[in-house]
């Protein structure tokens, strides 16, 4: 029954690479631009895909014109510091929420939901002079405080813990374990999956975020990669190759981190946008 | 003794709960509820980057009325709903139908299918703009298959245009996911029964895979079209901080902070535009899903 016919499976593969064409060609036409050398025609018709020359020059030239390994850097701070705090913050406050008994728990589950529904893009101005009432405008800490916790992944978090059977934890209990050992101990192990998925959105969306950072730095020195390649196109629009090494400097260790954790991705995704 | 231990836990119960969930509550009262409400006040005043500024009623909103760039913003930002929402709920419903069966390689092109999601939007920005360009990939082939180049990024509407192109091709992958985990739990006998009946391919689609997934469907719809009410980076990118052409591709979100930063910027005004921006977005996403609902009985 789960045989499919081989005219079926032909067509489907045919449908498959289409799609691959159309998804993944984009990035490998910017890596082949990348590494065409200075001498190559980059606007030739009909366009070649390979590169003649293929040299990592561009790579340097874009170092030489940004400081683009700074950027990355600092794009990596931010992104490994929202890791942490999403990770422990969210595995704490979703145990709060799940498992505790307290008065105003209810109240605090509802501003989590309410933060949540509240978009970003409608309070960014209220954010920016936030930042600076708190005098963090330009500096890193300031980009990563306001998604250091993300409401989602509390929630998320809350749904790992509630789906635990609590028998497991009543064992604990009985045997004199405190609220700490439970949570460590016990609850955390059992929904690694869930802080591994926590894990992945915080990377990605620090890593990724274009319109915070670009409203709360303007010192080029503190820039993140985003807001550094974005300067780099609107600075050297005219040579498209070292934008496009920029790009791909980005792109590169987001699809190996990827690439190395999708199965956890795939399933944590699948389990929260239905049961969320 | 069971009594003892029972009792020291209970006993360490009334501080702990708190604590747990203190650093998130602060996070998010700090830096998203208090600057919700206070895009709400500020919305009633005059305030700028470095001055407080005072109460002036509905000043701003009237403004708003005769300010042909905030219709502009609102222009474009309805229409990025009306052009990305259909294309996002459709297409990755059939992406989805395509990878979800297992044969050899399919966890490879699930994968594949979802770089453009993983990568930043600049990165993708970035990436369109130079397959657009008047002497880009895509003219290129244009060219040489003798249709002739195209100004995708200089006309106002082009510009638009492949502005939601890219935000479709981008989000593809996302919902693709999302229609995975409604599709698993479309019972197969409903499939089968079907089959057994004579119904084909399409026709199944239509009587039981559609009506299965609705409300995954209506899930897509509303967070689509609130995530393209709000679009910024992709426009921004492929058009500059200006807007393209005379400002015309400026969407509203776009506007909120040309207006609302640096040393002179007008947060009270920003902040009302900012007002628009709720205001639709709740509205779109109670529209869709009142749809929703009322398909189902």
């Amino acid at each position: 029954m789960t045989r499919v016919r081989k005219g079926e499976l032909v067509l489907r593969y045919v449908l498959l690479l289409a799609v691959l064409a159309l998804t993944v060609g984009p990035f490998l036409w910017q890596l082949s631009t990348s590494l065409k050398g200075p001498t190559e025609d980059i606007y030739s018709s009909p366009p070649s895909f390979l590169p003649r020359h293929p040299t990592l020059h561009n790579y340097e030239r874009v170092a030489d014109t940004i400081p683009v390994w700074d950027y990355a850097f600092n794009s990596l701070r931010v992104a490994t510091a929202n890791v942490v705090t999403n990770c422990v913050g969210s595995a704490l406050a979703g145990y709060a929420l799940a498992r505790l008994r307290y008065r105003g728990r209810r109240a605090a589950t509802l501003a989590f939901v309410l933060a949540m529904l509240v978009p970003v893009e409608g309070i960014i101005i209220a954010q920016f002079t936030t930042m600076r009432e708190l005098g963090l405008n330009n500096t890193l800490i300031g980009v990563v405080l306001p998604g250091c916790i993300g409401a989602m992944n509390v929630l998320l978090m809350r749904n790992a813990f509630l789906n635990l059977p609590y028998e497991i934890e009543e064992a604990a209990y009985v045997d004199g374990a405190n609220v700490w050992q439970r949570f460590l101990r016990i609850a955390l192990p059992a929904v690694k999956g869930t802080v591994a998925v926590v894990a992945i959105f915080a990377f990605m969306g620090a890593w990724d975020d274009f319109l915070w950072p670009l409203i709360v730095l303007s010192d080029p020195s503190k820039f993140t990669l985003t807001i550094g390649l974005n300067y780099l196109h609107g600075t050297f629009a005219n040579d498209e190759r070292l934008v496009a090494a920029g790009t791909v400097i980005a792109v590169a260790p987001l699809i190996a981190l990827f690439a190395g954790l999708q199965r956890y991705f795939f399933r944590g995704v699948g389990e929260g946008a239905v049961k969320g | 003794m069971a009594s003892s231990t029972v009792s020291r836990v209970r006993r360490q119960l009334p501080t702990s709960p708190w604590l747990f969930a203190a650093p998130g509550l602060l996070i998010i009262g700090a830096f998203i509820l208090y600057p919700f409400v206070s895009t709400l006040v500020n919305a009633f005043t005059d305030r700028r980057t470095l001055i407080p500024g005072e109460f002036v009623g509905l000043a701003n909103f009237r403004e708003l009325l005769h300010d042909d760039m905030f219709w502009i913003g609102l222009r474009n930002s309805s229409l990025y709903v009306l052009g990305v929402v259909p294309a996002l709920v459709i297409l990755p419903l059939l992406l989805a139908l395509l990878v979800q069966k297992n044969i050899p390689g399919i966890t490879f092109f699930r994968s594949a299918f979802y770089t453009p999601v993983v990568a930043s939007i600049v990165v993708v920005g970035l990436i369109w703009v130079w397959l657009l360009d008047e002497r880009g990939l895509i003219n290129s082939l244009l060219e040489a298959v003798g249709v002739g180049r195209i100004g995708f990024l200089s006309d106002q509407w082009l510009l638009l245009l492949s502005a939601m192109a890219v935000t479709v091709w981008k989000g593809l992958g996302y919902y693709m996911i999302i229609y995975l985990a409604a599709l698993a739990n479309v019972p197969r006998e409903l499939h089968e029964a079907a089959a057994v009946d004579g119904a084909g391919a399409i026709r199944r689609f239509v009587t039981v895979t559609v009506p299965a997934v609705r409300s995954t469907m209506a899930l897509v719809g509303a967070l689509s079209s609130v995530a393209a009410f709000k679009v910024f980076s992709e426009v921004y990118l492929m058009a500059g901080p200006s807007g393209g052409p005379a400002g015309e591709d400026t969407t509203l979100v776009m506007l909120v902070q040309r207006t609302g930063t640096g040393l002179t910027g007008r947060v009270g005004y920003a902040s009302a535009i900012s007002v628009v921006v709720f205001v639709v977005t709740v509205a779109l996403m109670v529209l869709v899903l009142r749809a929703d609902r009322r398909g189902d009985t």
